[in-house]
This record gives C-alpha cells, sequence and structure tokens, in this order.
C-alpha cells in the first residue's frame, strides 16, 4: 500500500509536512516527497488543498469465503484418553452446523490414537481428521501446529474451535499464526449471527467484569478457543461418521522442543467437574488446618474440595483444585464457599452453579451477591456445626 | 546472553468497577500496574541475568503513560527499555499487538530469550506471546514456571499442566511465556528506579514509521478480530441471609438442602449403599 505525490498538481505549501505525524513528507525543489518514513496513515492527504496526494489503498472488503465450509473441532488427548472439553465442543458444533448447514469435523492428531475416533463420532463428528505420527505421541507445539495447518489449506473450514486448555491456548495462537486468521480466546458463548452468517463469540474480559462479543469478519477458519466446562456434551449415539486418514509430513528434526519428562500431581486428583457438590475455601481459612475443616465437611457431603487462587498460592489445594478465572470452570448442583471474599475473578468460575452458600466473616463481601443462601459468620465457628449437624442426619438416614 | 521482556501496562482489574447505568467500566482512579505475569516475567530475567550475565530491553506497547511501568521494570533490574507508543496502534486485537511487537523486535536487533507473561489480566488472551513466537518462528514453551538450565544452545523448562507439570527442552533462540513461581517478583530499588526517571536513562520511544509498518497492518485497521458489543455480566442473586445463632444457621441451611435436594445426592455418596431415605419419608 502506497502513498504518493502528483508533483503537477502539487505547489509546495507545505502543509503536508507539518500534517505528518511521522516526519516523512520532504519538500525537494519546491514539490512535496513522500519519504521512507511513511505509514499511509493518510494525514497529508486530508491535509492537502489540491488534491495532490493519491493512494492505492482500497477499503476493507469482506471476501467471498463460500468455499470454507465446516466446523472443525480439535479433539484433545493426552496419553491416549479424550479430554471432555473436546466432547462438550462437538456438543456446541453441533447446534453451529446445523445453523449453517454445514458439517462437523474432529481432528484428532497423536499416536496410536485411532481408537478414539468412534467416541468422536458418537458425540457429533460428521468426519474425523486422523493424523498420527511417532513424534506427535506428546503434544508439542510445532508438530501440532504444523499439521493442523496442512489441514486447514487442504479442508478450508469455516470453523476451528480448539478447548481453552494449556495445550489449547499453547497451540491455537500458534495455529492462528500460520494460517493468517483472527483468534478468540476462552469464549463461553458461541452462535451464528443470522445477518453475516458468521461466529459470534462471546467472552469474558478484565478478569470477568466485562462481556465482549467478538467477530472475525476478514480471515478463515474463523477461530476460537472455548472455556471448559460451559458448553453442553451431546450424544449421537446413532450417528455414522468417515475417519480420514492424514499422512503428516513431518521430521524429528524440524520440531525444536523435546518432552524429557510428564509429572502427575501426587495430591489424589478429583475431577470437579464431574462433582454435585463442591466445598471451596479462601483467604479466610486462614492455614491448613482451617482447610482441614472444609476438606471434614467435603467429606461428610461426600463433596469435592477446591479453592480460589489464593488457596493455590498458599499451597492449600493443588493446580486442578482452583476455580476462578484462571482455574476451572465448575456447575455443581451446590456450592460452598467458605471464606472466600468473591472477586471477580472467582466469580467467574462458579457463578453458574445451581445453589450457591456463602459462609463469610464479611457481610459486605461480593460473594454474598452470587450466594442463594449467605451465613455471616466465622467459618471456624459455622463450618465444624454444620458438619456435626450433617452427620447426625446422615446417621439417621442410615439407620 | 540478550533476553528481550515484553510487558503491558494494566488497570488493576481487582479494582475495576462497572457502571450499573452505562454498563461501562469506570476507569477513572484506577491505579495502573505491571501485568502481574509480567512481573513474574521480568524476575525470571533479572534471575537469569544474575545467574548467566544478560542484558535485558524491556518492550511495551502502550499510550504515553506507560513509560513509567517501564521505568519500574528498569528499577528492578532491566537494562534498557523501548515504549512503543503510537495513535495507530490504538485499538489492536492481539493479531495486531503481536505485529507491532514482532516488528519492533526485529528492530531491537540480536537475543537469546523472549519472556513474556502467560496473560494479561485485562485482555486474558494470553494469545500475544505465541503470536509473537509464531511471527518470528520462533520455538515457544508457555504456562513456564521455572526455568532449570540455561546451556548456549537450549534452555530447559518446567511447564505446568492442568494436572502437573512437563519438563521442556527448547532450543535458544526462543520465546517463553512465564506464570507465577517459587519466588515473588522483587521490588524495585529506588535508586535504579530514579535514574530510570533521568532523562538520560536509556529508554526509547518509537512509533509507527520508526518500526517500518503501515497503518492498514497495526491498531484497529490490521485487526483480524473486531468487539461488536460489551456488556457487563449478569450474575447478582437475591442472596437471603440466614439468621440466629449458628446453630440455627446450621439447621436452617440444612433445610435448605434437604428442600431442594441437594442433600439427598449427598446422602447417598456418604452412606455408600446404605437405605438413604429420609426419616420424614419412612414414617409415611
Amino acid at each position: 500500500m502506497a502513498v504518493w505525490v502528483e508533483i503537477d498538481l502539487c505547489d509546495g505549501c507545505r502543509r503536508c509536512t507539518r500534517a505528518c505525524p511521522y516526519d516523512a513528507m520532504k519538500i525537494q525543489d519546491g514539490k512535496a516527497h513522500v519519504g521512507d518514513r511513511c505509514t499511509s496513515c493518510g494525514a497529508c492527504m486530508d491535509a492537502c488543498r489540491n488534491k495532490a496526494i493519491l493512494t492505492d489503498a482500497k477499503p476493507r472488503v469482506v471476501p467471498d469465503f463460500r468455499d470454507h465450509t465446516g466446523v472443525w473441532v480439535f479433539a484433545e488427548q493426552r496419553g491416549g484418553e479424550l479430554n471432555r472439553v473436546s466432547l462438550e465442543l462437538l456438543g456446541r458444533a453441533q447446534g453451529l452446523a446445523k445453523d449453517l448447514n454445514q458439517e462437523v469435523a474432529a481432528v484428532l492428531i497423536g499416536d496410536l490414537v485411532s481408537g478414539l475416533a468412534s467416541a468422536l463420532i458418537a458425540f457429533g463428528a460428521d468426519k474425523v481428521y486422523l493424523a498420527e505420527h511417532a513424534a506427535l505421541k506428546d503434544y508439542r507445539t510445532e508438530a501440532y501446529a504444523h499439521v493442523l495447518e496442512e489441514l486447514i489449506a487442504a479442508h478450508k473450514p469455516n470453523i476451528l474451535l480448539l478447548g481453552a486448555t494449556h495445550i489449547g491456548r499453547d497451540l491455537a495462537p500458534r495455529v492462528s499464526k500460520r494460517v493468517g486468521s483472527g483468534l478468540t480466546a476462552d469464549c463461553t458463548e458461541l452462535s451464528i449471527d443470522v445477518d453475516e452468517g458468521i461466529l459470534w463469540q462471546t467472552r469474558p474480559a478484565f478478569g470477568g467484569n466485562v462481556m465482549a462479543t467478538i467477530a472475525n469478519r476478514f480471515s478463515r477458519p474463523q477461530m476460537a478457543t472455548v472455556r471448559p466446562g460451559v458448553m453442553e456434551v451431546i450424544p449421537t449415539p446413532a450417528k455414522e461418521g468417515a475417519v480420514i486418514t492424514h499422512v503428516a509430513k513431518l521430521t524429528e528434526e524440524r520440531i525444536r522442543t523435546k518432552t524429557l519428562e510428564i509429572v502427575k500431581e501426587t495430591q489424589a486428583r478429583v475431577d470437579l467437574s464431574k462433582a454435585k457438590i463442591i466445598v471451596a475455601g479462601g483467604r479466610g481459612a486462614n492455614d491448613p488446618a482451617g482447610f482441614e475443616l472444609l476438606r471434614e465437611l467435603a467429606d461428610t457431603l461426600g463433596a469435592a474440595l477446591a479453592g480460589t487462587r489464593v488457596a493455590f498460592e498458599e499451597g492449600w489445594i493443588p493446580a486442578s483444585s482452583q476455580v476462578g478465572q484462571t482455574g476451572l470452570t465448575v456447575r455443581p448442583d451446590l456450592y460452598i464457599a467458605c471464606g472466600v471474599s468473591g472477586a471477580i475473578q472467582h466469580r467467574a468460575g462458579m457463578m453458574d452453579s445451581k445453589f450457591i452458600v456463602a459462609i463469610n466473616k464479611d457481610p459486605y463481601a461480593p460473594i454474598f451477591k452470587v450466594a442463594d443462601w449467605g451465613i455471616v459468620g466465622d467459618l471456624f465457628d459455622v463450618v465444624p456445626e454444620l458438619t456435626k449437624q450433617l452427620r447426625t442426619v446422615c446417621e439417621v438416614m442410615c439407620d | 546472553m540478550n533476553i528481550i521482556v515484553l510487558i503491558k501496562q494494566v488497570p488493576n482489574t481487582t479494582e475495576v468497577k462497572l457502571d450499573p447505568k452505562t454498563g461501562n467500566l469506570i476507569r477513572e482512579g484506577i491505579e495502573t500496574i505491571i501485568n502481574p505475569d509480567d512481573l513474574h516475567a521480568l524476575e525470571t530475567a533479572i534471575t537469569l541475568k544474575e545467574t548467566y550475565g544478560a542484558t535485558i530491553t524491556v518492550l511495551t506497547m502502550g499510550p504515553p503513560q506507560a513509560i513509567d511501568a517501564l521505568s519500574e521494570a528498569m528499577g528492578m533490574g532491566a537494562d534498557q527499555a523501548v515504549l512503543l507508543s503510537d495513535r495507530a496502534f490504538a485499538g489492536a486485537d492481539t493479531w495486531a499487538t503481536s505485529f507491532t511487537l514482532g516488528k519492533a523486535i526485529e528492530h531491537i536487533g540480536e537475543f537469546d530469550l523472549i519472556l513474556a507473561g502467560r496473560q494479561a489480566i485485562d485482555g486474558d488472551t494470553a494469545q500475544v506471546g505465541p503470536q509473537v513466537a509464531g511471527l518470528l518462528d520462533l520455538p515457544q514453551v508457555t504456562y513456564v514456571f521455572d526455568i532449570e538450565a540455561v546451556k548456549p544452545d537450549y534452555v530447559v523448562v518446567k511447564r505446568r499442566l492442568e494436572d502437573g507439570y512437563e519438563r521442556v527442552q527448547c532450543n535458544l533462540p526462543a520465546l517463553l511465556t512465564v506464570m507465577a513461581g517459587e519466588k515473588q517478583p522483587r521490588y524495585p530499588l529506588v535508586s535504579a528506579l530514579l535514574l530510570a526517571c533521568r532523562e538520560k536513562a536509556p529508554i526509547q520511544v518509537w512509533n509507527a514509521a520508526d518500526i517500518g509498518v503501515t497503518t492498514a497492518e497495526i491498531g484497529l485497521e490490521g485487526s483480524l478480530t473486531h468487539v461488536i458489543r460489551t456488556f457487563a455480566p449478569k450474575f447478582e442473586r437475591h442472596s437471603e441471609f440466614l439468621e440466629g445463632s449458628t446453630v440455627e444457621m446450621a439447621q436452617n441451611l440444612i433445610g435448605r438442602f434437604k428442600e431442594n435436594k441437594l442433600i439427598s445426592l449427598a446422602g447417598a455418596e456418604a452412606s455408600q449403599g446404605r437405605n438413604t431415605t429420609f426419616p420424614e419419608e419412612r414414617r409415611k
């Protein structure tokens, strides 16, 4: 894109040199010339009274993307196990594909993972693109991005969804740069806009204080990472789908990282996404002894134990039990928040729980705004009392 | 060793509030800070400098007041800084931002390592780091919380996973995105901070022309995603405060649980297959 001066029309008035914010206009022999520092901002064009400055820049036009079809889901797997978010994405993809009258495809990348294809079809995929290679056994950015790039170039999907997991948020931006398409992060809502036929991507920003709806008009595929635990899994047991094998062009030498070791957490990992009741603790728990009280309550209820970012940073809970904007999103039937102030970053992770209980010393704690039932009190008094009474209920029930 | 650290000045979103009438953010009076993950990136860089020797260049794209973030970074121990500031950069999404930063890095010159924070607390995307790496064709490792070793040709880092971590070896030059590790980021030294605020401090300010880009590639025009609308999330519930003594409140709460059949589930799980009918039901 260039800007230049029609010398015959220029009268050397210098309006343009004064208007240019980049010191890019020079006067030579009484005429203006555009220099190297020009950014095509157009300030000179606006200033010129002789209309002597021209540009070949065209207004941005939405390209014809009719050859891009298909709602694709990146089927994340680790160690041959599908991440649940892959099924959630397939669930949402079904609805989007229906609105667009297009097909759902899953992309399955790994080594010796073909056995997972049938599960993907049983949860919504019309097609599974399968890429297997020894170099794809453990997730590595460059290897996986390369395969996705090849597949996208070959098949031109309209939409590509990935889970906003550690893998997804590492992979998606890299793929976005490789294929030259826009990417939206951590979406909690997706829909097809009726007028433009494009994907509307809604996501939290400013720590969850604001929701933003975002569109990608000028590039394809429309890419989004989607928050795990939000979309619904929709089984399609009768569906028949095709598995299409893709031979990836990969060599070990071209991949510049190596996984040396994978270390799983030693603390027993609870799957919070399956828990019907969650007891969560925050700064108010004070210390590991405080958290023990919460653990006793959780055990009595048969609930999972979780916490805020503070609880994780203090070492009271493992990373996999942290709920919030930078942790997990959960939707249990019952969420009991003890000593949790309710900062917006935490609320973002649990606000869709069916019922929320808050126990906090501070009556003005923001957590009470999202609670169905609130108890203003010291959790060191309330929680043991609750546990004690619940045990009695259980005993009576279990005669 | 040459290290470039990407930082962002952000509003402290734990303090931000929404105007209830307009649904817009109230930004007045909110303090601006260096994005927390970027502080960890800076701390990591400075620790590497202390261990192996390095020159640290801090880079940020922002309005003129972002220069305060750069001064603070130099107070912590960075050697020089670049502020990318230009009206034309405004309105950029992560695509345009990473393009702008990438061009600036090309103008900064040689580097061995680029460190960035995992994500910013205003945008919350975690995309800029990896997109810069993609633009510059660098190997990347994200969610790094510890750098184990630095060799001439590669680094060994620990990368956080949802259920643990992995140890990754990555060739240099590379880009790492960093999150909170064991060490707390240090406070700036007052003496270093004062030097950073002087006119002769090695802080440069660059605009679009200085990095050789056109307005079509940057800012709103260069973005591939656009915000259609923003709104306040609705999640207020009608909170019922339970009253009475601790014993009474606990009783009350358990009553609510039973009313809503929340506790029958718990009862079933806790009692492991024993008779789980409630006393009221058995009396019928």
